[in-house]
């Protein structure tokens, strides 16, 4: 498996998702989980100045957001690139309210994807994003995290925009299938 | 094999919603798409009032984010039974929550009403309070008559539990009360009463 630890050379980036997010003064994380957001999601769940809310499906979570900036707080979703998939209709929500909207995108079926099942969803994430209206921008090299997580936190929550950042492949690492 | 028609209810769903609005004090509205939209702001606008026009499934959500991040007030979710059935899975969320001052009201005629009265699965025999307590919900209620309404009522202010109420409501379609469209106009209203600047 992927490896989940934030320590280690190149690995600094697992944790620089979550003290972007807090910094940026984000109160609730909600989530589908994936395997390059365990260490967000466990820094998440360990900070009692979060909530971390796990979905059932992804689109629960802009609804969510929604909900929350109302009642005046900043969130994130954190998902998968397969995720984005389920999101496509719920993200009008976002467009015809323009409210802020930032998420953090695993990606698979992007680089050395042992399973093609991946492929066609992880070929579309960034372009179905963009079709209805959420700005992108993609990090491949670990320093790249964190200042691309803090510029998109800026748009979304002082300019009310719906922005992704998505996490390339050669970033989170190969997964491992056969031992 | 023909489906089991279960029609929802008798009650009147303009009537009930009224009542349920009465001296709403510090409530907060998040409506489902369609008819419960129309029904709360036939009971009259209010700033406090969030109207979903589509995002079909994400009332439920909405207003669970928004008694997350304002705990201390309580807030009604009023949607349909179609509404509800797209947002199945946000059941499951909310009752891990469990936020205490959340409150579902799930006016169910058993049809897709919008869209020319086709029966649902709430119609068709799947019961949303049953459904609701298999995921934990603390309190479920099934409101049949009336009298109902008002216990109903200083629940949604008691902000003592979790709660999601079905409401059995005749399958009629009534005269459209059409609250404003502008998502970010009602958006920017919601917040300022609450204090909260536009950016």
């Amino acid at each position: 498996m992927v490896s989940d630890t934030a320590e280690g050379p190149g690995q600094s980036w697992r944790r620089d998702v979550f003290d972007v997010l807090k910094a940026a003064g984000v109160k609730h994380i909600v989530y589908v989980p994936d395997a390059g957001h365990s260490t967000a999601l466990r820094l998440a769940e360990a900070d009692p100045e979060i909530n971390a809310v796990v979905l059932t499906t992804e689109e629960e979570g802009i609804g969510y957001l929604a909900g929350a900036w109302l009642g005046g707080e900043r969130g994130a979703l954190l998902m998968q690139s397969s995720g984005v998939g389920n999101c496509i209709n719920t993200l009008g929500l976002v467009a015809c309210a323009r409210f802020p909207f930032l998420t953090v995108v695993t990606m698979r079926g992007d680089w050395a994807e042992f399973n093609q099942w991946q492929n066609p969803m992880g070929q579309a994430t960034e372009a179905a994003l963009r079709l209805m209206g959420v700005m992108t921008w993609r990090a491949d090299d670990p320093k790249d995290v964190a200042p691309l997580l803090r510029g998109a936190a800026t748009m979304a929550f002082e300019g009310d925009g719906a922005c992704a950042v998505l996490l390339g492949q050669r970033l989170i690492g190969e997964k491992e299938w056969v031992k | 094999m023909s489906a089991i028609n279960v029609p929802g209810g008798t009650l009147e769903r303009r009537g009930v919603v009224a009542d349920l609005l009465r001296e709403r004090g510090d409530l907060m509205v998040v409506t489902g798409l369609g008819s419960p939209s129309y029904d709360v702001m036939a009971a009259g606008d209010h700033d406090l009032n969030y109207y979903l026009w589509a995002a079909m499934g994400s009332s439920m959500t909405v207003g669970l984010g928004l008694a997350m991040a304002q705990p201390d007030r309580p807030v009604l979710v009023v949607t349909g039974d179609g509404e509800s059935l797209m947002g199945f899975g946000a059941l499951a969320t909310i009752a891990l929550r469990r936020p205490r001052n959340l409150s579902i009201v799930i006016l169910d005629n058993g049809h897709f009403g919008e869209t020319g009265m086709q029966p649902s699965h709430a119609g068709q025999g799947i019961e949303l309070t049953r459904v609701a307590e298999a995921c934990g919900f603390p309190v479920v209620d099934l409101v049949t008559e009336r009298q109902g309404v008002e216990p109903l009522r200083r629940r949604i202010h008691a902000k003592e539990s979790l709660n999601l109420a079905v409401v059995k409501i005749e399958a009629v379609n009534l005269p459209r009360a059409l609250p404003p469209r502008d998502g970010v106009y009602v958006k920017n209203r919601f917040r300022a009463a609450l204090g909260f600047r536009p950016a």
